[in-house]
């Protein structure tokens, strides 16, 4: 009976083709917009948790004044004195990398590049979690008497040098010419979005002196020795700052002292959320591929119920007709939900690629929206099918 | 020889439709006995209950009181999949409307019943290729109902009811979509089905010309049977 059964299911699917293609399409759709939706939001997760990790999880960022970004408000900035101050009074200070920056273009032979010149000192490699791709870091007698050297990224010496070899080579930045000594190994985007790579780094006195021309400090970081409380250690910092900075007992801190747990939870919870909304736009287009499904089965409700009705006028069992049309909604259901997930793969597959972000197969999501689809085909595709089987022969074949 | 129940025997079958005020009924106590081999034509205006008995007849419907006695079988009182039973093995339909699955060839149409009996492909092929070629339709095997004239669809039905060698066809006004000439061609195989193969026909028509086929006309009129005459008898 059920090999028999089956056959009636695969000449009724095969009768009906434009029906089971637009079941099959509502399922294909449904599907494939959750998995590539979630697969993406999770590996965009994934991604920025890396990039957190890959800074360490022991730092202390410090910038003058209290909003996160630039253009702060106007406090003043850190002189390279408070830096000193940090390195010496703070025990549990592993490095500490100031940082002067300033935007230039950079031209070597006849090719130019817009990029970001930060003046720092070696601190800045060992707690930036930077490695060399080639060359070296800088002297100790380079940083302390402002050489002009520089430690170039990933993306401009591409820009500038293209295949050559860069190190030993004299990059033009601003007016005067700079020996670059090193590139840094790629890090790729930052986790909000920026080329990390896009950079030029040079002893911190090489840039206040033939750059900015003053004392100034923009920002720096602190990396906390292993072990060392960074609850404790940015205490302290804050201490330190408040008193170098001349702030009064009542008045508010004019710098702001963030450790990389709070970056990264301020960012996976903003990814967290974009994942969500994406899964509930994906989530709408499940349920839309589901009324779909529905509409089509409802309108072949009449036709449906004529057929039963021949059926079983010329002898089929109410448990055969039934058998045959859940056979029927389970294969369209399921065909439409396995596409589904092809499709999905495929596509999360090469977005993910596009978007440069890993991808991440999710079990429970495929699991999910393949049982969620195929619910649905086989309930809309059944359910009226077992009202019809459960009527009067008579009556199911003169339904209008 | 007589004490064989006959092949049908309904008493003092009713059926009502409706509740309360609304309740109408549509036959009012029906007796009437048919044996094996005839050929009945059942006629009427319309509303007078012809319609009604042939469902109950065909098992597509359920009397409200009375009894039906199918070779001395109670029908009524037989489970839903045990009449499904009956319709499989032992009766066959033609319908007005024809009521074929659309889409589907001819072959695949006339195949159906022997699927649900459980035939193996290559007999059902074979049967369903001999009954096709039994309504004149060889070589249209594989061509859809919507391929198909209105005469050559009633032939695929026919094909269908009779390829289980049923033991009754059941026939619903099955000119009642066709033209005159057509009409004939149809009740002229219908008549050399029941005098060849001896199955027995149960025919309901409002066509005098078409009644006048059988060799047994029962008129209804206001659910109950009015007359019951075989062909030559005066009224």
């Amino acid at each position: 009976m059920l090999w028999n059964t089956l056959l009636l299911s695969l000449r009724a699917i095969r009768r009906n083709l434009m029906r089971s293609f637009l079941t099959v399409l509502g399922i294909v759709i449904g599907v494939a917009a959750v998995v590539i939706m979630v697969t993406l939001g999770n590996g965009a997760t994934k991604s920025v948790s890396d990039q957190i990790s890959s800074m360490g999880s022991n730092l202390l960022m410090v910038m003058p004044g209290q909003r996160f970004g630039p253009g702060s408000d106007a406090a003043p900035s850190f002189k390279s004195a408070d830096i000193e101050a940090i390195r010496s009074q703070i025990s549990s200070a592993e490095w500490v990398a100031p940082v002067a920056g300033k935007s230039v273009t950079t031209v070597y032979q006849s090719r130019n590049w817009p990029t970001v010149v930060s003046g720092t000192s070696n601190d800045y490699f060992h707690a930036g979690n930077w490695e060399l791709a080639a060359g070296r870091m800088f002297g100790e007698g380079e940083e302390r008497g402002g050489k002009a050297v520089c430690v170039i990224g990933e993306t401009v010496r591409k820009k500038l040098f293209g295949g050559q070899n860069p190190v030993g080579c004299e990059i033009r930045v601003k007016d005067f010419s700079c020996e670059v000594v090193g590139v840094l190994k790629s890090k790729g985007q930052s986790g909000m979005g920026s080329d990390q790579d896009d950079s030029i780094i040079m002893p911190l006195k090489t840039v206040q002196r033939r750059l900015t021309g003053n004392q100034d400090v923009s920002r720096f970081t602190v990396s906390v020795r292993k072990g060392a409380s960074i609850d404790a250690a940015t205490r302290q910092l804050t201490l330190l700052l408040r008193e170098r900075r001349k702030i009064g007992d009542n008045e508010e801190d004019d710098f702001r002292v963030m450790d990389t747990r709070q970056i990264a939870q301020t960012l996976t919870s903003t990814t967290k959320i974009l994942t969500m909304l994406l899964s509930a736009v994906a989530a709408v287009s499940l349920l839309v591929g589901g009324i779909g499904i529905m509409n089509i089965m409802l309108v072949s409700v009449t036709e449906r119920t004529r057929e039963i009705g021949i059926r079983l006028a010329i002898g089929a069992l109410e448990r055969e007709v039934l058998l045959q049309f859940l056979i029927e909604a389970v294969v369209l259901a399921g065909m439409g939900g396995l596409a589904g997930i092809a499709l999905a793969t495929g596509a999360s597959m090469a977005l993910a690629r596009a978007m440069n972000i890993p991808y991440l197969f999710d079990l429970k999501i495929n699991l999910l929206s393949f049982l969620f689809s195929t619910a649905i085909g086989v309930i809309f595709g059944f359910f009226p099918a077992r009202r019809a089987a459960g009527l009067n022969p008579i009556d199911a074949l003169r339904h209008e | 020889m007589n004490d064989a129940p006959p092949l049908i025997r309904l008493s003092g079958v009713t059926k009502s439709y409706g509740r309360g005020h609304a309740e109408f009924q549509a036959l009012k106590g029906i007796d009437l006995t048919i044996g094996s081999g005839d050929f009945v034509a059942v006629m009427g205006p319309s509303g007078s209950g012809k319609s009604t008995t042939m469902n109950i007849l065909g098992c597509l419907d359920t009397p409200t009181s009375g009894s039906y006695q199918f070779q001395g079988v109670h029908v009524e009182r037989l489970e839903r999949n045990q009449r499904a039973l009956l319709r499989r093995h032992y009766l066959g339909f033609v319908f007005q409307g024809f009521n074929l699955l659309a889409r589907t060839t001819a072959l695949e149409n006339v195949e159906l019943p022997l699927i649900y009996r459980g035939e193996p492909a290559a007999v059902r092929r074979e049967a369903a290729r001999a009954a096709l070629e039994q309504v004149g339709l060889k070589g249209w095997e594989s061509h859809t109902p919507a391929e198909l004239s209105g005469g050559q669809q009633q032939r695929v039905a026919i094909a269908r009811a009779i390829v289980t060698r049923p033991e009754v066809l059941l026939a619903d006004e099955p000119t009642g979509n066709l033209d005159t000439r057509t009409s004939h061609e149809i009740m002229e195989l219908i008549t050399s089905l029941n005098e060849r193969l001896g199955i027995t026909v149960l025919m309901v028509t409002h066509e005098p010309d078409v009644a006048s086929y059988a060799r047994r006309v029962v008129h209804f009129v206001d659910g109950l049977v009015e007359s019951d005459r075989r062909h030559g008898e005066e009224s």
